[in-house]
């Protein structure tokens, strides 16, 4: 190789990424010296979207924040505005919500496999693992009649009920997933290629994960015993018995425990809710205007801690939403455990915090390619920028607002 | 003379070399993806991308220089037949042979992996150079332990002829026991050469898209993509002949027939390999080669000295 340095740009389009996002290394050799992150591609201001919608709207909308946690999102949205509102959700409900949660868990962990898998080449564990994912999945639409946006939240309690012959159903699989999950654990300790291409990569001690403020399984693969479940709990999780999985590895091999270990902790959840699963309503009923006032609510998805704040004020409307997805937390650390790595690391590093970037992108910033100059654009910008935009395709905006204002009129 | 050009462009020579080399390329997508629990592509697949890149538009990058761009795909394709001529395949006598032709058949083997690196650094995309380097390096660790154990037999037999050493061996059969740890040393060093995981480094995917073809397309792309079949093809027909050199003297219909069967099953054990392992960093695999493979291929070459030694003295 050179020995002087090399730009490498990753994205927005390669083969590594499932999102658009930018990574521009500066390599000797093969050793990355420095790395820059550009987010903001995929920005769909979802939180500006959610304004001007109703409460119920706003349910489903967050929920496509993200399509792998997606009743993450929207049961901590539910979460924070049955907060403001003062509901107390029936316990059935609470259990069937944690039942969908942990089963999104398990899909979200054994995609993670795969995509791990993947990125160090090795191609048999994505196609086995994605295929016993399909198990978790069948059984997420045989509950919620949808394999990805379940739409099981709504603000009060949830939508559907588990009917009695569908828990041994969900047992069967929960068991053939289980004897998965252990073949997995041990091919994780005893592959040995696999275990090369892991340990000792993508270090972050414990300190500096405490210090990035990194969460999920990338802090507790750090060492650091934090999880929401346990220390604010929601949903049915203060009732169930469940251990925090951590590990002391700190690298992407101990992240790999950490995943697989959550998977079987998953599976005892699942048992535990379904033996102990309350009688009674599955929800109660919501008013459209929620009284003024703001909550915050956390909530521990498959990636890391979710952080929703919703403002209310007195209307069916929300007057701001913020949400925090966990990669927002992780995407920092990144830069720092790619530090004197090696370009082959760089895929199973950055895969290893199980990045969403649609989920994190909060605004869009451009650079301009004759002089460099970032900068970021401001609702109003935008606006204008877009108006502009379509009237250049010969879409005038004013006109369309016109025509439906008349129709709406008229009627 | 027509025999010699039948020889070369039909039978044994290109177009056998590659429909066995597309239905290799199919048998080890099949047998991988049923590894896999997967279906698995159709028997035609292969041929069908290769005719599909063939119709496609040649685009050669602005900066590159266009002159290398073109000839490597053509050197890779002429020095991989050419190198075909001198592997004995059913039986014991290869098209050409001369003495020392060991020797050209391993150098001829090697150019392919040079036009890769040439075609790559000549397409000045950061990808494509560091596929490029990252080929070379490679070759350097899996080239010397591959020569040494293709060696160690040659040494066995006294001659520096392919169809020699298929003569010696079909002679004394009991004689490619001892060489048997050289065969799993070839096999782990033919997986670099053929850069198949674990050691398909310098095209890993999720790095460096495509290393050294990340540029190419259409017909040239096609014409790489073909030699690596039949790379593939002889490369296992050159262990086939040096490690499994049995029933060379059946009738020419079930020779052939148990040629194509060996070169399959050494086919087969690649792509158990590929199922079952990680690819591994281009520092590890050097360590692997250097550190492991190596040492054992020197093992292997003293202890065919040792029996070679033994033999001449009884």
């Amino acid at each position: 190789m050179p020995e002087r340095d090399v730009k490498l740009t990753i994205g927005p389009q390669h083969p590594m990424l499932k999102e658009p996002e930018s990574f521009l290394l500066t390599l000797r050799g093969e050793k990355i010296t420095d790395m820059t992150v550009r987010l903001g591609y995929n920005h769909r201001g979802i939180e500006k979207a959610c304004e001007q919608r109703t409460y119920i709207q706003s349910t489903y909308l967050v929920e496509r924040v993200c399509g792998i946690c997606s009743h993450s999102h929207s049961m901590c949205f539910v979460q924070t505005v049955e907060e403001i509102a003062g509901l107390q959700v029936p316990k059935r409900g609470l259990y069937i919500r944690t039942l969908v949660a942990e089963l999104e868990r398990i899909h979200s962990h054994l995609l993670w496999l795969g995509v791990a898998g993947h990125e160090i080449g090795f191609d048999t564990l994505l196609m086995y693992s994605w295929r016993d994912r399909e198990l978790v999945m069948d059984i997420l639409a045989l509950i919620s009649g949808n394999r990805v946006n379940y739409g099981m939240n709504t603000v009060g309690g949830v939508r559907r009920d588990i009917t009695p012959d569908q828990i041994p159903q969900i047992l069967t699989a929960v068991d053939a997933l289980e004897e998965r999950t252990k073949y997995y654990i041990q091919l994780a300790s005893e592959e040995i290629t696999l275990r090369e291409r892991l340990s000792g990569v993508g270090k972050l001690s414990k300190e500096d994960a405490v210090h990035l403020g990194a969460s999920g399984p990338t802090a507790r693969a750090s060492g650091v015993d934090r999880d929401t479940r346990r220390d604010d709990p929601y949903g049915a999780y203060g009732e169930l018995l469940f251990d925090v999985i951590t590990d002391n590895h700190c690298d992407v091999y101990g992240r790999t425990l950490v995943r697989l270990g959550e998977l079987m902790q998953a599976y005892k959840l699942i048992r535990q809710i379904l033996r102990s699963l309350p009688t009674g309503p599955i929800a109660v009923k919501a008013p459209r205007k929620i009284p003024a006032g703001q909550a915050i609510s956390r909530y521990e998805a498959p990636r890391g801690e979710d952080v929703h704040y919703v403002k209310a004020n007195g209307s069916d409307k929300p007057e701001r939403v913020k949400l925090r997805a966990p990669t927002l937390a992780n995407v920092q650390v990144v830069a720092h455990m790619l530090k004197d790595g090696y370009l082959a690391d760089m895929p199973i590093v950055v895969a290893a915090i199980d990045p969403c970037f649609s989920c994190t992108d909060r605004a869009i910033a451009t650079t301009n390619l004759d002089n460099g100059r970032t900068d970021t654009m401001a609702w109003p910008t935008l606006r204008t920028y877009g108006i502009e935009w379509y009237s250049k395709q010969g879409i005038d905006f004013a006109e369309l607002n016109r025509k439906l204002r008349t129709m709406r009129e008229s009627n | 003379m027509t025999e010699t050009l039948f020889n070369i462009f039909v039978f044994p020579g290109f177009l056998f070399v590659a429909v066995f080399g597309l239905a290799a390329e199919y048998i080890d997508r099949k047998l991988y993806a049923l590894m896999q629990n997967r279906i698995g592509p159709p028997w035609f697949q292969p041929l069908a991308d290769f005719i599909k890149l063939a119709a496609k538009e040649d685009v050669v990058p602005r900066h590159a220089d266009s002159f290398v761009f073109k000839l490597m795909p053509v050197i890779a394709m002429t020095s991989i037949l050419t190198a075909f001529l001198y592997i004995p395949m059913w039986n014991s006598n290869a098209l050409f042979a001369f003495k020392g032709d060991l020797v050209v058949v391993m150098y001829l083997l090697t150019v392919p992996t040079l036009t890769y690196f040439l075609g790559g650094w000549y397409s000045r995309s950061v990808y494509s150079m560091i596929g490029a380097a990252r080929s070379l390096t490679q070759l350097f660790a899996y080239e010397i332990p591959l020569f040494i154990s293709i060696l160690a037999p040659a040494m066995l037999a006294d001659t520096w002829s392919l169809s020699g050493m298929s003569q010696y061996f079909s002679a004394h059969p009991w004689a490619i026991l001892f060489n048997l740890p050289g065969f799993a040393i070839a096999i782990v060093t033919l997986l670099g050469k053929l850069e198949k995981v674990p050691f398909d480094i310098p095209e890993a995917e999720t790095e460096i898209v495509a290393g050294a073809f990340t540029e190419y397309s259409g017909r040239l792309l096609a014409m790489f993509r073909i030699t690596i079949d039949m790379e593939l093809v002889i490369g296992s027909s050159l262990l086939a002949a040096v490690y499994l050199p049995f029933g060379l003297n059946l009738p020419a219909g079930f020779a052939f027939v148990l040629y194509i069967a060996k070169v399959l099953f050494i086919i087969g054990l690649i792509s158990l390999v590929r199922t079952i392992v990680a690819r591994l960093r281009i520092d590890q695999m050097i360590s692997f080669c250097w550190k492991v493979v190596a040492p054992l291929a020197f093992l292997q070459f003293l202890a065919d000295l040792i029996i070679k030694g033994y033999i001449a003295n009884v």
